[in-house]
């Protein structure tokens, strides 16, 4: 079986490209690096948007991003059941692309926030969480500046309700979140956005944990070909 | 050659930790009777013609797609000099 290829797009402003690539790869996976301004996926079985501020993030948190000419072609295709993570910044995209629900603001109390975070695990049957149980306690960093999740209340209602929030903060919410939301799936669940960084935590020598690795393991074991995209 | 405005302010009911912190330390400086500030955007768009009905409508799509996030944002579209 070939190893499941899974696209990295960089942005001008991503930051955090190399780490997610690393992260894929230390999970088994190929990563296949994808270009903003290309209209071409590559064929990949699953893409991450990494972490940073694409585009500088002028004008609103990924906002010009979701302009971006692959954007064109990784929007149809996240809506067909391309497996999607956004990460930080490609969480703020995912929200600018109206792929997933509302938005991510300013954070609360309005200084950028860096810190090793606990999370809760809520749902572990989208693609990217699979191999994590329910409830499961993590710790991956967080690093933001937009990272206050916001939606109108039916919105958030209907998040809960249907167990779309994938991840949510405990001990302290870093960013004025609604709910301590760090990350949500749309509907199908192939689509999921995630304030805190996984890819930094993966390998004991530079992250607090390897607890993120899971996000990138499930990708793997998810067995890719089953979602007939890319 | 006219000039358009767009405003865009937060929807009432969206948290603004920007607005409040101006808000607060207006007392500091010696201003009373503000209850409260929310702070926006405003653009100003030079159009190459006249801002009329097609021109604004226009104006009004490029505030709804790009300018304004209509999940988290209201506009307000106006001419400035015609």
């Amino acid at each position: 079986m070939n190893a499941a290829r899974v696209g990295v797009i960089t942005f001008p402003g991503s930051l955090d490209d190399r780490d997610a690539a690393r992260a894929v790869r230390l999970a088994g996976a190929e990563p296949v690096s994808l270009w903003h301004a290309d209209h071409d996926l590559q064929g990949v079985d699953a893409v991450i948007l990494p972490g940073g501020f694409s585009y500088g993030d002028y004008l609103r948190a990924g906002a010009l991003s979701r302009f971006a000419p692959i954007m064109d072609e990784l929007i149809p295709a996240a809506r067909a059941g391309l497996p999607v993570l956004g990460i930080c910044n490609g969480f703020q995209v995912l929200c600018e692309a109206h792929l997933l629900p509302g938005a991510l603001l300013p954070n609360a109390g309005l200084h950028f926030v860096c810190r090793d975070q606990r999370l809760r695990i809520d749902n572990a049957d989208t693609v990217w969480t699979g191999e994590y149980s329910e409830g499961q306690e993590i710790v991956v960093p967080v690093k933001n500046r937009d990272g206050r999740y916001t939606a109108d209340p039916d919105t958030l209602e209907e998040l809960e309700s249907t167990g779309r929030v994938v991840a949510r903060y405990l001990d302290l919410n870093p960013n004025g979140s609604l709910n301590d939301i760090a990350g949500i799936c749309n509907e199908a669940g192939n689509v999921v956005g995630l304030m805190p960084h996984p890819e930094h935590a993966v390998e004991s020598l530079t992250g607090p944990s390897t607890d993120g690795l899971g996000f990138f393991t499930s990708i793997v074991k998810a067995g890719l070909g089953q979602v007939g995209v890319g | 050659m006219a000039r358009v405005a767009v405003d865009v302010m937060l929807k009432p009911e969206i948290l603004d930790p920007q607005g409040q912190a101006i808000a607060r330390k207006l007392p500091q400086m010696g201003f009373t009777g503000v209850t409260g500030v929310r702070q926006g955007k405003r653009f100003e768009l030079e159009l190459d013609g006249p801002a009329d009905e097609a021109a604004l409508e226009q104006v009004r799509k490029i505030a709804e797609t790009l300018l304004a996030n209509p999940v988290i944002e209201n506009f307000h579209v106006q001419v400035v000099d015609e």
